[in-house]
């Protein structure tokens, strides 16, 4: 801790012994050489795709058409490519804690130490760094589509916020190679988080990523709101948004009200740690109750922000692979609604056993299962969608299956949990672990992933294999189900969350049965993978570059895929709901337009690569207390913001002409090909025009 | 997908293969509530049983209704009808909203009943009076403080079956959580506050404590036995306990208190007539509990060495840092 080296004022309090592989030499015990091969995974990772993009000669094209861009559906990728690398870091560490119970009775490989940055980096990561961002790479990509815009309000805010959350993600990353990340959980209670208990790097790795990364979620938030209230196409109302709009708008919202808080809660922490305020130390009036509430006044929310997207998605995927409107829209739009308001209401459900009063727990309880209601009533209007449809079962579709099967049970261990005198018993033990991925499993990542099966030929003009991907939806649900109900059995045997190791022979059996399911995730994430690649390179017959490949009913499927830039050639006019389905009826699918107008989009900017790079720089500066680098990396932030206010044209003309071009070629494809029904869906035949689908005997 | 309804099918195998081993199996009958020992544990019990049937109400519709819609409503099948612009039924709507909000209006006057007759902080009924025991939770070792007999225990908390024992609860280093779950749930402990937890036993027993909340590398070892006795049986073991215990003074707590497994606890401060997995203390300096709970309201910041589960800490500055009583 002090500065014993001469070269502390420059490297503040990094040394040798940062790096885990010295360690590892050393010491050659399992936990070591684990930690050695993840640090090796990252640098060779890292250097592998430079050497990559070196060779492809990519670096000018990647600079050129992603890192500066301010599209919104290129930040969207982005956003996605960011999720799913984080996602196989957060799928290994599930799996390497999976194995340690597995092998837990009295011991285990993995030391304690170790075992605790696990279940804390696998937490932050798989909310803040696979969940968050993947929902906003799906929401920037989606939303603006779907409701005729041509980008988000702020597009340099946008690519900002992508930047903020990389800021984040990378900071987890370099905890790998350099030191080692907290050991205190996701939500990071102190006072074992503070200076007193933990006065080494890894809380402040936990902070300043989840603080960074935090405050790009909050602006993410604004944008949305904005672009929803301010960018709809002309005649769109609001009760005419489709569903995944709908419940963007709540989410972002919700971003907008709950970021705050974490962000007090992350920042006071570090004014414990740093500056030796007192808000959550033992002495001089600290209290932790007050960080406990804080987090979760965040905390709560987060997880309905997390889930009403997937709820969007799943409603946009169960409508349209049913051949049918959504039942109950409005229902389910003031359930979306109940369920934002009432997020904010139940947040001490995470603390029941903290030494309240009975009927603060009670109200709270009651409040907590409330929520049920809308949420159950969401589940009947998407079984009402498929009632009298024509239900395709494409891989969205698979994952929509397990998500309304699995979701429920639960929905039902969550009205369990909302009962305080239950939570007393299950509380911290792996009842509650498996509850809540059982929410998030089966709700948020299946939902992200149909999602991204469903979107996927709009972003990149063609289909992806349906065989892999129909294995991958598998092995997620079946390894789902293989983990995590056998952990909910273990909870009730009162086996406690975050145990590296546990002494009662009983446990072992079940343990067992969790590790191969994660085997089988293991699984899924790899067939995942192989499913991409396969698509890439069989690409050529799963070209869908007319647009519709699904026969979808909302605005985005009624342009090329992938979509140009500026997204519609003409902002289209909106009347009612499911807008391009009853264009489609009509006749009036592809209209030809009266005339072209010249379209003016924002221009490229490297600001975000600045913050970017300065950011991270600032963070380990933070956590590294290397002071010059983080006095320098703030001017440089600031500088770079003043600097880009005096560029005096952030924008540019794409001309009529131009775009006039490429939508009268568009359009004569569309006028030259034949339109394909629903049984070719998946065939070669499908290059995205939608023959019409209608009831025996109405045509 | 062609082979769909065989994954399907396959998914709800494979549910109740991992669902099944639920009801079989054997459950520790010392840690779970699921066997349970005593009135709250019960009561929580059926508590969690009633909820769960009630809820399946709701829940039960959708495990057989969606494979159904799936396989009667598949593309293929061009005998079911198709009415692809039906959007709303009131009558459905008012099922859809009706049922859930009666099944939670009902869970919710259970909730709140159940909730004030089970709350922690509530004596339990009985013509005895309750046994007091004051918890202190330390990194890695809850400490067993009976101001009543001037004993202390370390891994091991005797008590009387069938009569109440009132627990008041702290902690000297970061947040832990107290529970025996055979006995009754769990209530968190921290620095400086004290909480309350009621549990009784139904008959001599033994029982598994632990802490619920993680607290650092000793986590998985911070367990203890709770043995429930009868009268005469924990009058006998407080005789022992004061026979073999050693005195817990401000200098013998300092030990204590460093980071430390019960086995390391015992290996440094046990005496050989004791049990293999437990310490015995007597007497027991005066107030302590209200002492190590005192320390943290002196209106000064406590001295780096004088907080037990911090890498500073050092037994001799924590053993003078603790306020004198007020007698």
């Amino acid at each position: 801790m002090s500065g014993t080296s001469s070269l502390h004022w420059l490297i503040g309090r990094l040394d040798l012994s940062s790096l885990p592989i010295l360690p590892a030499l050393a010491n050659p015990t399992p936990s070591e050489i684990v930690a050695a091969v993840a640090a090796l995974m990252v640098i060779l990772g890292g250097l592998g795709v430079a050497v990559l993009i070196t060779w492809r000669g990519w670096w000018t094209s990647l600079w050129r058409d992603w890192l500066t861009s301010t599209d919104h559906k290129r930040i969207g990728i982005m956003y996605i490519v960011l999720a799913l690398v984080m996602m196989v870091r957060g799928v290994l560490e599930g799996v390497v804690m999976r194995a340690q119970q597995a092998a837990g009775l009295d011991g285990g490989f993995l030391s304690d130490g170790h075992f605790a940055e696990l279940f804390s980096t696998h937490g932050t990561i798989m909310i803040f760094f696979v969940a968050m961002p993947f929902i906003a790479g799906l929401i920037n990509y989606v939303m603006p589509l779907q409701i005729g815009a041509r980008d988000v309000s702020f597009p340099m805010l946008n690519q900002v916020s992508l930047a903020l959350t990389a800021i984040g993600a990378a900071l987890v990353m370099i905890s790998l190679v350099l030191g080692k990340f907290s050991t205190g959980g996701w939500p990071a209670y102190p006072p074992y988080t503070g200076i007193a208990f933990n006065p080494g790097e890894g809380p402040d790795y936990w902070i300043w990523s989840v603080a960074i990364a935090g405050l790009g979620s909050t602006l993410s938030g604004l944008n949305f709101v904005v672009t929803i209230f301010k960018e709809r196409a002309p005649g769109m109302k609001l009760f005419d948004m489709p569903l995944f709009t709908w419940t963007v708008l709540c989410t972002a919202i919700i971003m907008v009200f709950a970021m705050p808080p974490l962000t007090v809660a992350t920042l006071t922490l570090a004014l414990d740690r740093y500056l030796d305020f007192h808000f959550y130390t033992n002495d001089l009036g600290g209290n932790m109750m007050n960080y406990v509430n804080l987090f979760w006044l965040f905390g709560h929310p987060e997880v309905y922000l997390l889930i009403l997207p997937a709820f969007g998605i799943f409603s946009e995927v169960i409508s349209t692979f049913s051949g049918k409107c959504l039942y109950g829209y409005k229902s389910l739009v003031y359930a979306t609604m109940v369920i934002s308001v009432l997020s904010f209401t139940v947040w001490l459900h995470h603390f029941f056993t903290m030494g309240q009063s009975a009927h603060v727990n009670a109200a709270f309880g009651v409040a907590s299962m409330f929520i049920a209601v809308p949420t159950g009533v969401k589940v009947y209007d998407w079984m009402a969608t498929m009632f009298r449809g024509r239900i395709r079962l494409t891989v969205p579709m698979i994952y929509a299956t397990g998500f309304l099967t699995l979701f429920v049970i639960g929905g039902l261990t969550g009205v369990m949990l909302a009962n305080p005198t239950i939570s007393y018993q299950v509380h911290n033990t792996l009842f509650l672990v498996a509850h809540f991925h059982n929410v998030i499993i089966p709700g948020v990542l299946f939902g992200l992933l149909a999602g991204y099966h469903y979107w996927f030929p709009k972003a990149f003009g063609f289909r992806l294999n349906e065989r892999w991907g129909a294995i991958s939806a598998l092995f997620w649900i079946t390894g789902f189900a293989f983990t995590f109900f056998p952990l909910y059995v273990l909870g009730l045997m009162g086996m406690p969350r975050r145990s590296a190791s546990y002494v009662d022979p009983s446990f072992e059996p079940l343990t067992w049965v969790a590790m191969f399911g994660a085997a089988l995730i293991f699984c899924a994430l790899a067939t995942l993978l192989i499913q991409l690649r396969v698509s890439i390179r069989d690409r050529a017959q799963t070209q869908v570059p007319l647009g519709d490949p699904w026969d979808g009913r909302t605005l985005e499927w009624s342009i090329p895929s992938p979509p140009p830039e500026y997204n519609f050639a003409i902002v289209p006019r909106v009347v009612g709901r499911d807008a391009f389905a009853e264009a489609k009826e009509r006749g009036q699918g592809y209209p030809k337009p009266a005339g072209y107008e010249d379209i003016e989009m924002p221009r490229n900017t490297m600001l975000g690569m600045v913050v970017l790079i300065g950011g991270t720089a600032l963070g380990l500066a933070l956590v590294w207390y290397i002071w010059w680098l983080a006095v320098l990396s703030l001017v440089v932030m600031i500088g770079a913001f003043i600097a880009k206010s005096f560029v005096p044209e952030p924008h540019r003309i794409i001309p009529a002409t131009e775009v006039a071009a490429a939508h009268e070629a568009w359009l004569a494809a569309i006028a030259k090909a034949s339109p394909v029904t629903r049984a070719q869906e998946t065939s070669a035949e499908n290059r995205g025009l939608a023959a019409l689908e209608m009831p025996e005997g109405a045509a | 997908m062609k082979y769909g309804w065989l994954w399907l099918l396959a998914l709800f195998v494979t549910a109740a293969a991992v669902f099944s081993p639920g009801a079989s199996f054997a459950w520790p009958e010392s840690s779970s509530f699921f066997t349970p020992q005593g009135p709250i544990a019960q009561a929580e019990k059926d508590h969690f049983l009633q909820t769960a049937a009630i809820t399946m109400i709701a829940v039960l519709p959708v495990l057989l209704l969606v494979p159904l819609i799936l396989w009667r409503y598949r593309y293929g099948n061009r005998k079911a009808s198709y009415r692809p612009k039906w959007e709303f039924s009131g009558p459905l709507d008012l099922l859809m909203w009706g049922v859930p909000i009666a099944i939670v209006a009902i869970l919710s006057v259970e909730l709140w009943q159940e909730t004030v007759s089970l709350d922690p902080y509530r004596p339990l009924p009985s013509e005895k009076a309750p046994l007091e025991i004051q918890v202190v939770g330390l990194d890695w070792k809850w400490l067993f403080i009976y101001p009543e007999q001037g004993i202390a225990s370390v891994g091991e908390m005797g008590f009387p079956a069938d009569r109440p024992v009132k627990l008041s609860l702290t902690s000297d280093t970061v947040m832990q959580s107290f529970m025996i779950g055979a006995l009754a749930g769990q209530i968190y402990v921290m620095p400086g506050m004290q909480t309350q937890l009621q549990l009784m036993a139904d008959a001599p027993g033994l029982f598994e404590g632990e802490n619920t909340q993680f607290n650092g590398a000793g986590f998985p070892m911070q367990r203890f036995r709770a043995v429930a006795q009868t009268d005469e049986g924990f009058a006998n073991w407080v005789a022992e306990v004061k026979a073999q215990g050693v005195p817990l003074d401000p200098q013998t707590y300092g030990k204590l208190a460093v980071s430390s497994t019960p086995a390391e606890v015992h290996r440094t401060l046990a005496s050989p007539q004791m049990p293999a997995d437990a310490v015995w203390f007597s007497p027991v300096a005066p107030d302590l509990f209200e002492r190590v709970l005192r320390r943290y309201h002196q209106g000064s910041a406590l001295e780096p060495g004088g907080q037990p589960g911090s890498f500073l800490h050092d037994p001799d500055t924590l053993s003078q840092s603790l306020p004198e009583t007020t007698q």
